[in-house]
């Protein structure tokens, strides 16, 4: 439906010179260190690298904990969204503005704090662990939680601006039309703003995937257990500098390839 | 008189064999009696290590596990002042191996592990300069000339602070020098070509296989890190944890330190 229009647009107007400039100089940007990385890679010894049972356990947990964080993200942050872009109450913008924080403190940082809330002697940790015997630091779930925490906010603002820039005159007419407020949400909402909850969706998953500083403050570096690929990556440093690149590269062309298979389903304007 | 004489000497020895002989079965009693007070260690232990130790560590505990069967060491490593605030806030950690004192005496004021740690390990400063010295590098005040690109470890962590304690020893003054978290990744950028001369720990020299060789900083100017090894209080498996301090400590953890280039405390 939207493809024969933005074809006849490409036709009848070329694009500007300065803005194809400016944008293949961004794209050399983003590229350049990759090639470089990749020049550095030992081709030679990567299959064995790759095929390491400690390679395949953090590319594994990886994929599990980012996977566990988007689903977190999503579960808590489209309600949060929702809130903050449809009800208005004393203390949104303060809200909105924390939502923002894991953004941008140091991710280490965001660790500590992760275990002065959450911890076994932290403010709602000691609870947990004295009643329910939960013990967060050092287990997978701890992973999923830390990254959950860097990620969630990736997809609360997309979300968000999705649900701002919707028409809802098209909510009210199914209001008027008699459907439940849920019918509502889930019928004209969600799919009105289905390209942003995707989009951050994606987002959440991507920054999930390459965590490194609250996981490994939080959740520790064990191998097999919180050891994802970024920890693993820290730690090839260790031996051989050249493992980590080969280990980077196969995150970074396995997160490329997850983006683009998105892109080409859900992500066409 | 004479034979009489042989008889008392022949009684003596006999009388002081047998009182050597039960004392040795006494003796030997107590200590079976000891060995059976601290049951066999198993079961599984998490230890976190200063990233400097991962590869003496990962072998020590692949040793410990051969030597204990039914053990299991997972090791968290990581640098020393993440390492020191996990235990503090309670992560289920049963020992902590540190780079320096300061993080392990931090631990012993806050009444975190048990007893004092014990010093397993020393490790000397140099210079990791390129394959073939390609900068002619030879003394500390060297890194510092025009030209020659050196990477220093951050200053909140042991390798850190002791390269700049190294370069005061030597009198030469450090203007604002690049970084690296720890003191491997510091490493890495003499190793991958990013720097020509780092300030790390002589163990790291020797695990980078040729990509970096070491210039010697002379004892005078030198700056000795000391490893301590620690139970942590609240750990899930004392007894593992102690069997594995004691064989760090033992002569075979000491072999295969040394094997690592770590000098014998």
């Amino acid at each position: 439906m939207m493809r024969p229009v933005s074809r006849r647009r490409r036709v009848a107007r070329r694009p500007p010179v300065a803005a194809c400039l400016l944008a293949a100089a961004a794209v050399a940007f983003l590229v350049l260190p990759l090639i470089g990385l990749a020049q550095r890679a030992p081709w030679s010894t990567i299959w064995g690298d790759l095929t390491d049972s400690a390679t395949v356990d953090a590319l594994r947990l990886s994929f599990e904990c980012s996977l566990g964080a988007m689903a977190l993200s999503l579960v808590f942050g489209v309600p949060l969204a929702w809130v903050l872009a449809r009800v208005d109450f004393p203390g949104r913008r303060l809200t909105r503005a924390l939502v923002l924080v894991p953004m941008v403190l140091p991710p280490v940082v965001g660790g500590v704090a992760l275990f002065l809330a959450i911890g076994p002697r932290g403010l709602l940790g000691q609870y947990l662990h004295q009643w329910f015997g939960l013990t967060l630091p050092f287990t997978t779930l701890g992973v999923i939680v830390a990254e959950t925490f860097v990620a969630m906010p990736f997809l609360v603002i997309t979300v968000e601006g999705g649900l701002r820039a919707m028409d809802q005159r098209y909510e009210s007419a199914a209001t008027t039309l008699g459907a439940t407020r849920w019918t509502v949400f889930r019928r004209v909402t969600l799919p009105l703003i289905a390209p942003s909850l995707v989009a951050g969706a994606a987002l959440s998953w991507a920054r999930a995937l390459g965590e490194f500083g609250a996981t490994i403050t939080f959740a520790g570096n064990l191998a097999g257990r919180t050891q994802t690929m970024p920890l693993a990556i820290f730690l090839a440093f260790e031996n051989n500098p050249e493992t980590a690149i080969a280990l980077s590269l196969v995150l970074v062309v396995v997160s490329v390839a997850v983006l683009a298979a998105l892109r080409d389903r859900w992500l066409t304007v | 008189m004479g034979s009489q004489r042989t008889f008392r000497l022949a009684v003596a020895a006999t009388v002081t064999l047998a009182v050597a002989a039960a004392s040795t079965l006494i003796g030997l009693g107590t200590a079976g009696a000891a060995r059976r007070a601290t049951p066999r260690p198993t079961g599984s232990i998490t230890v976190s290590a200063a990233s400097s130790l991962t590869e003496v560590f990962n072998r020590l505990g692949k040793d410990f596990e051969r030597k204990y069967r039914g053990t299991s060491v997972t090791f968290n490593y990581g640098a020393s002042n993440v390492l020191e605030p996990q235990i503090e806030q309670g992560a289920p950690v049963d020992a902590f191996a540190a780079a320096d004192t300061t993080t392990a005496d931090k631990l012993v004021a806050a009444g975190h592990v048990v007893g004092l740690p014990v010093v397993f390990a020393r490790n000397r400063l140099e210079i990791a300069v390129a394959k073939g010295n390609p900068k002619k590098i030879r003394t500390l005040a060297d890194t510092v000339k025009p030209g020659v690109q050196l990477v220093l470890c951050a200053a909140a962590v042991p390798c850190g602070k002791f390269a700049r304690q190294a370069f005061a020893k030597a009198g030469v003054t450090l203007l604002e020098v690049p970084t690296g978290q720890d003191v491997k990744d510091t490493l890495s950028k003499v190793r991958l070509g990013a720097a020509d001369a780092a300030v790390v720990y002589v163990t790291d020299v020797k695990s980078a296989r040729g990509q970096a060789v070491g210039v010697a900083i002379p004892t005078a100017q030198n700056v000795i890190a000391s490893y301590p090894i620690a139970r942590v209080k609240s750990a899930s498996n004392p007894n593992t944890a102690q069997a594995f301090i004691s064989y760090v400590t033992s002569r075979p953890g000491e072999a295969t330190l040394a094997a690592f280039g770590f000098v014998h405390p």
